[in-house]
């Protein structure tokens, strides 16, 4: 499967510094993804766990994700079937582990401008944009082809398997 | 994978030397010389992780896949974030965790004896020049080693224990250059606070802080790490410190023989290395505060004297080693907490908690009213509601984001364990200078 193009998808907006706290409550850590998932930003917003559907985006304001290592930030959002992330900027380690659990995240300088409630289509093929409501194109950096390979593999853990697969076969013949 | 594919946004390739940050990768990754920018494959020297990013996640992931560890020799677990167990699923973590570690035959388990990043050095684990991955975000600890080490998910750690690799893209590096003496009291704790304050939670952008001067010269090892630990909260991939005369004396100190430690790499950033340098005089720092609900709400500790902190809490890997437990100590040796105030000590390991009850540090800090919390991450991991609703806590942790150590209600004021003392003495947040003058 690829994504090459996202169309028509609804836009629900956060600030600025959405830390792991906020994506994975640390009071839930001990559950699994689907638990962790119905409290994911409840701290912001209390509709946005129970209210998002698959395919939704979540547009956010600079340095989405900081604090912990927690890949649970990122799983929740997938778990929630979020698309894409859009913000202008990200913590390191959560755009690590996000692309690692096969969720695109798209910097994107304007992503502010983005309304809730707006729908925007994404078009990753190439350099990534985001058609606006009002048909305008925002441009986003470009994303590394090995990191779209692993949002397109849906996770590290295909490509893995992929690799795993690949030796034990060159292994046999 | 390309050796020379550039991330959005980086600079292009300089020819000058090289930094700290760039002769680790090189070492890591079999080249001679690396640019910043390059993305590349690095061997794994040893990968660390505990019971809640650690067996719970991978032995699933690792049957998956079909793949073993790659190397049980490279391989540390630590078991810090569950325990003790409070309650039937951490109690569960913590078994499963167990099983897992008897079932892989690990040689490096690390159980109920203190946090990862301040037993992984205790054990003699990290060697400058290593380069390391940690299944936590505070693993840039490791890096006042002179280690290249930074924190990574369970899915990636995954993919290290599954092939001892792992890609990163060379940093750029903001060297952090500090001149002269601290004033008694101020601690490293302040100098970090301080330079989160000025470049904010993501001001380190993923790349490289190096700390640097004669002022980090003089620290030693447990309060350089808490610079290099800090690093995450502002954003860094690491936060490195060149390894000198002082490591190789904590070396052979937890007992690393003296061939390992002669034949361990000591890099150091070169003189015409291309990086962002900012200078800072340590003279002029007063002890900091960060007000909720982040690290980077950082003044000088006067303009919080209004606060009243019902809870004053001494622990975490940033902020209760034995050099945080004796600075606490200086502070409080003989005289009691305000009433209406709580102090809870949680030492940060096992070791450091009998050292510290050896020097009376211990005493110290009972007989002033702290009541002793076990060796591990306890509050600061944030996976127990730990502060009660509406409490005001003056902290020696990383991270004050709002819910993290309790209800949403909880606010807490991050600072240096002796200013965490003094305020606990004055029942107000207090400059530790006025106490020990």
């Amino acid at each position: 499967m690829t994504q090459d193009v996202l169309a028509f998808r609804k836009v629900w907006r956060v600030g600025a510094n959405i830390d792991t706290d906020a994506l994975a409550p640390g009071a839930y850590m001990k559950h699994g993804i689907e638990v962790i998932a119905a409290h994911c930003l409840e701290v912001h917003r209390t509709d946005f766990a129970a209210g998002v559907k698959p395919g939704d985006v979540l547009v956010a304001g600079p340095n989405f994700g900081i604090g912990s290592s927690r890949e649970q930030a990122a799983g929740a959002l997938k778990q929630l079937g979020i698309a894409a992330v859009i913000a202008p900027s990200y913590s390191g380690l959560f755009f690590r582990n996000a692309f690692n659990l096969g969720l695109l995240l798209l910097t994107c300088p304007e992503a502010e401008s983005l309304q809730e409630n707006e729908t925007v289509q994404i078009d990753c093929e190439g350099t990534p944009q985001v058609k606006n409501a009002q048909g305008q194109m925002l441009t986003c950096h470009a994303v590394p082809s090995f990191l779209m390979d692993m949002v397109n593999a849906d996770g590290l853990v295909n490509v893995l398997k992929q690799r795993m697969a690949d030796k034990a076969h060159n292994k046999t013949h | 994978m390309s050796t020379t594919r550039a991330l959005p946004g980086e600079l292009s390739a300089s020819t000058s030397g090289s930094t700290l940050a760039q002769k680790l990768i090189a070492r890591a990754a079999g080249e001679a010389h690396v640019n910043v920018g390059d993305v590349l494959t690095c061997q794994v020297d040893l990968a660390m992780f505990h019971d809640s990013s650690g067996p719970r996640r991978l032995k699933p992931m690792l049957a998956e896949i079909g793949a073993e560890i790659w190397d049980r020799n490279k391989v540390v677990l630590v078991l810090d974030h569950y325990v003790p167990a409070r309650d039937a699923d951490s109690e569960k973590i913590i078994r499963i965790t167990r099983d897992v570690a008897k079932e892989w035959q690990l040689p490096h388990v690390i159980d109920s004896e203190g946090i990862c990043h301040v037993v992984l050095p205790e054990r003699g684990h990290l060697k400058p020049g290593y380069f390391c991955v940690g299944g936590d975000s505070h693993s840039p600890t490791g890096g006042a080693f002179g280690t290249y080490m930074f924190g990574i998910g369970a899915t990636e750690m995954l993919g290290v224990v599954a092939t001892g690799e792992i890609w990163v893209q060379v940093p750029q590096t903001l060297r952090m250059v500090w001149h002269g003496a601290l004033q008694k009291g101020v601690c490293a704790k302040d100098m970090m606070l301080h330079m989160i304050g000025k470049f904010g939670m993501n001001g380190g952008n993923y790349q490289a802080i190096e700390f640097a001067g004669d002022t980090v010269r003089g620290l030693g090892m447990q309060e350089r790490m808490t610079l290099s630990n800090m690093s995450a909260e502002m954003g860094a991939q690491v936060g490195l410190i060149a390894a000198d005369n002082t490591t190789r004396d904590y070396l052979k100190s937890v007992g690393v023989a003296d061939d390992v430690i002669e034949q361990s790499q000591y890099f150091e950033t070169d003189d015409n290395a291309d990086c962002q340098r900012f200078d800072f005089e340590a003279s002029q720092l007063s002890p900091q505060v960060a007000a909720p609900h982040s690290p980077e709400n950082t003044k000088a500790v006067a303009e919080y004297s209004h606060i009243l902190p019902s809870v004053a809490y001494i622990g975490a890997c940033t902020g209760a080693k034995l050099a945080d437990l004796r600075a606490a100590a200086e502070v409080l040796k003989g005289r009691k907490v305000a009433s209406g105030v709580q102090l809870m000590v949680a030492p940060a390991s096992a070791r450091d908690q009998a050292q510290a009850t050896k020097e009376g540090v211990m005493q110290i800090l009972i007989d002033a009213g702290a009541s002793v919390l076990p060796n591990a991450c306890g509050a600061c991991a944030g996976y127990g509601g730990t502060f009660e609703e509406g409490a005001t806590v003056i902290s020696s942790t990383a991270r004050n984001f709002q819910g993290r150590m309790g209800p949403a209600s909880v606010q807490v004021y991050l600072a240096s364990p002796a200013t965490v003392a003094a305020s606990a003495l004055a029942g107000h947040i207090a400059d530790v200078r006025e106490v020990l003058a």
